[in-house]
């Protein structure tokens, strides 16, 4: 029993995050004119998943009591450079994508290297060179263009045994393979040591910098792995700054609804998958209701400021008001 | 002194801070087996000592034997390897993760790279049984826990690193009677076991329960070490502070009742079933304390006065008129008058990287702003006064707090509140990790404060204190008053019975109004 209640009290965030993306696609899913189907969870989870990616990529670092303003643009830069390498023979597509994945992972070293050594601010850091992937992103793809290798792209956006979404799969598969073991080793335990509390993680000997060069490497890994689902997707390259940015911004507002506390040390990637599911829901939502899509930002703002309050009623029945600041 | 060889022996260490010698050719034996007591003010050396032997910073001269051979570490990990593991002052938790993940926070058992969580967590109860605090739930988080059992957790952490040496850096400071009873009984355990322990602590009595050595420091040097028992307290001081020890507290002066209705009266207080029928006066020119094991409900009170908890049940009185306090800000407005000095000053006392200017002022800038403007002059004019008031010893009013002494920083949180002249003091365990000379500093000037006027209700964990300092003192037990001592009823028996809520014999009833 009291086993039991610690492991709520571990997973809450995760849960909650849960909780409302359930609650809102069943709603979307009763009300969609073409019913529940196996096609309408495709295209659900074909849209989401970018955006999952990312905030995987941000709840990473977010725990480390960072945070990673370039997890969008590295998904701009991977996306315009998968649509130049990841095409050809089978092996040719294999070394493209192993060539995409290792720039985001390069991309996430290069952020880590500068907040750890260069001892910059983490906002400021990832600002900037936020601004350099995307130039070099532009050197790539001054116009919209390029192929991708489109016997993988459909394999990996479509159905697997004719139900399962693959891109859902491949969500699944990146969890288990980076977030779950991460999240057990000691590096990872390091992260939310440091997040929680540097000094003492310090004092305790715990390895601060490989943690959190770690957090930012994989930042821009799940990033990497982001846009080449966009190439699969969008058969093309496109160095979109508004897009880019979109993706930062939607990251760390997936975070906050997936429970992960932004002052760091408390959370989990899995429940950021679930704040990104969510907050994609709200724009499909507001189309199976008729809404004009124009209404989708005012929307996306009201629930995300609505999950927020969530974790904040709490506090109205705290009883000693310092509490409130803890 | 044993014989035997010692097991860790330091010669000629030194080490310089700039200018500052911190530590001056300073010598020191350790024996295996034995309780060693360092003693000293703060500023006298300890610590430096201390973050020598585990190696936070390496020394300017001198060399350190363990078991026969020079040692040198280059980080804490080096040192905790070598089986000198230490209990600092300053908590090393980590807030966010649990029990278990902190207690093996630097090595934890590892299975395919990832941490074996089965593993970690027998070896976190084997540690939390070691240390005596096998109530501790293993997956409980660390910020869920109060400031004791978190000490406790720490010390499970140490043990959980099979120390040779272990040092306790004021590491009963945080925690109630009952832990401090079980903790000693581990290290009397883990002397038997043949562990050499470094017993740094403030608290004469403890010292004298466990200490079978003692060394006494003083401004970097070992002044003397003897056999524990062999002196007396007031020749321990004298050692530790140089000067001739006479009255570590001042005179208690006899107060006449005046007729005036009490500063402060509550009546049937109660929060919950944390606080229950709280019902008691306090005068003005009259210091209140209130005694008991931590966590009767002593913080909770001084919280509630202080208009910081809510749904509160019962009357308060001020000056005979019944009140509402529901906020620190109605707390501390001229018709109350009160103000809470509290317990962690890291953190709800001082902001610790603003200016003790910033600091003083904070409380109190209505006192010295017009129309929401705040006047430079005047305020200066009050910060020199206070800081010359109660002799804080800062280079600059513009120092950060951050880089004063432990001691002073205390006396910067009690000027902060004093700035605002209030009438009524609450203070939160305000001598806690303070060294003896600041402590008595602080004694004189709760005296006069209440000689001028205030009404002051004084939360200490250090009986001494309540002996020494209050003229009457409430002795609480799970959220009530057990007992009200006065006068020659204060003695160190009587708190301890009534605290642990046993009668020891005497006929007094709880008799708080």
């Amino acid at each position: 029993m009291t086993e039991w209640r610690y492991w709520l009290a571990e997973q809450r965030g995760t849960l909650l995050a849960i909780g409302i993306f359930v609650a809102m696609f069943l709603i979307y899913a009763t009300n969609h004119p073409a019913g529940f189907s196996a096609n309408m969870v495709q295209t659900a989870s074909n849209k989401a998943t970018l955006l999952a990616f990312v905030a995987m990529a941000q709840a990473i670092v977010v725990i480390t009591a960072g945070i990673d303003l370039s997890v969008g643009m590295i998904l701009t830069l991977t996306n315009c450079l998968a649509s130049w390498i990841v095409v050809g023979t089978a092996t040719e597509t294999a070394l493209g994508v192993a060539g995409v994945l290792g720039t985001g992972l390069l991309c996430g070293m290069i952020n880590g290297a500068i907040v750890i050594f260069g001892r910059l601010q983490p906002i400021v850091t990832t600002i900037a060179t936020g601004a350099m992937y995307y130039g070099v992103a532009l050197m790539l793809r001054p116009n919209p263009g390029g192929s991708v290798n489109e016997t993988l792209a459909d394999a990996l956006t479509g159905r697997l045994f004719g139900v399962l979404p693959t891109s859902l799969v491949a969500l699944a598969a990146a969890a288990l393979l980076i977030w779950v073991p991460y999240s057990r080793s000691v590096i990872g335990r390091a992260a939310f040591a440091t997040g929680s509390s540097e000094v003492a993680a310090y004092m305790s000997g715990a390895p601060i910098r490989a943690a959190k060069f770690a957090a930012y490497s994989l930042a821009g890994l799940l990033s990497a792995i982001g846009g080449l689902f966009l190439t699969f997707f969008s058969y093309t390259g496109e160095a979109a700054y508004a897009s880019g940015n979109a993706y930062t911004l939607f990251s760390i507002a997936a975070v906050v609804l997936g429970g992960v506390s932004l002052m760091g040390g408390r959370g989990s990637a899995i429940g950021a998958i679930f704040g990104a599911l969510a907050f994609r829901t709200i724009g499909d939502l507001l189309f199976v209701f008729d809404f004009d899509p124009l209404w989708q930002p005012l929307f996306q703002g009201i629930v995300l400021m609505l999950a927020v309050s969530i974790g904040a009623f709490g506090l109205l029945r705290v009883r000693n008001r310092l509490e409130w600041f803890g | 002194m044993s014989a035997a060889e010692p097991l860790f022996r330091a010669e000629g260490l030194s080490k310089r801070y700039g200018g500052v010698i911190a530590l001056d050719r300073a010598d020191l034996e350790v024996h295996p087996g034995r309780i060693h007591a360092i003693l000293g003010e703060n500023g006298a050396g300890k610590s430096t000592l201390i973050k020598l032997m585990v190696g936070v910073v390496a020394p300017d001269e001198g060399r350190m034997m363990l078991g026969g051979r020079e040692v040198t570490f280059s980080n804490p990990s080096a040192a905790n390897d070598a089986g000198v593991v230490c209990i600092f002052q300053e908590l090393s938790l980590i807030p966010d993760l649990s029990v278990a993940d902190n207690i093996m926070i630097s090595r934890p058992p590892t299975r395919l790279g990832l941490i074996d969580r089965q593993a970690q967590r027998r070896i976190a109860e084997e540690a939390l049984e070691r240390a005596g605090a096998g109530d501790i739930h293993p997956r409980a988080l660390v910020k869920d826990l109060p400031l004791s059992r978190r000490q406790m957790v720490e010390i499970a952490k140490a043990l959980s690193r099979r120390p040779k040496i272990l040092i306790l850096d004021e590491a009963t400071s945080a925690l109630t009677a009952s832990d401090v009873t079980k903790v000693f009984e581990v290290l009397k355990r883990l002397r038997s076991e043949g562990l050499a322990l470094l017993y740094i602590s403030h608290r004469m009595h403890e010292i004298a329960e466990l200490a079978d050595d003692c060394s006494v420091f003083r401004n970097g040097r070992r002044i003397s070490t003897f056999a524990a028992g062999t002196k007396t307290d007031a020749e321990v001081i004298e050692l530790m502070i140089g000067r001739e020890y006479k009255h570590a507290f001042p005179d208690k002066p006899v107060r006449e009742p005046d007729g005036r209705p009490p500063a402060l009266q509550c009546r049937k207080l109660g929060w919950g079933d944390r606080l229950r029928d709280i019902s008691f006066s306090l005068h003005a020119r009259e210091i209140i304390g209130l005694g008991g094991l931590d966590g009767q409900g002593q913080r909770e009170l001084l919280l509630a006065l202080f208009g910081v908890l809510s749904d509160i049940s019962g009357d308060i009185f001020i000056d005979g008129d019944k009140v509402v306090i529901d906020s620190p800000v109605a707390a501390k407005s001229d018709r109350i008058g009160l103000a809470l000095i509290p317990e962690d000053r890291k953190t709800e006392g001082l902001m610790l990287p603003m200016s003790v200017r910033d600091n003083l002022s904070a409380a109190a800038f209505d006192r010295f702003a017009q129309f929401g403007i705040i006047d430079r002059q005047q305020q200066s004019a009050l910060i020199d006064d206070m800081i010359r008031l109660i002799e804080i010893k800062t280079a600059s009013p513009d120092l950060p707090v951050s880089a004063l002494s432990g001691g002073n920083q205390q006396k910067v949180v009690i000027a902060k509140w004093l700035m605002n002249k209030p009438r009524i003091i609450l203070l939160n365990d305000p001598t806690r990790g303070i060294d003896v000379g600041t402590k008595q500093e602080i004694y004189r000037l709760l005296r006069r404060l209440a000689d001028e006027g205030a009404a002051i209700l004084l939360y200490s964990t250090d009986y001494d204190e309540l002996i020494g300092c209050c003229d009457r003192v409430l002795v609480m037990y799970d959220g009530a008053i057990r007992r009200e001592l006065a006068g020659a009823e204060i003695t160190e028996r009587a708190l301890v019975s009534s605290a642990l809520n046993v009668d020891d014999g005497e006929p007094a009833e709880a008799s708080a109004q």
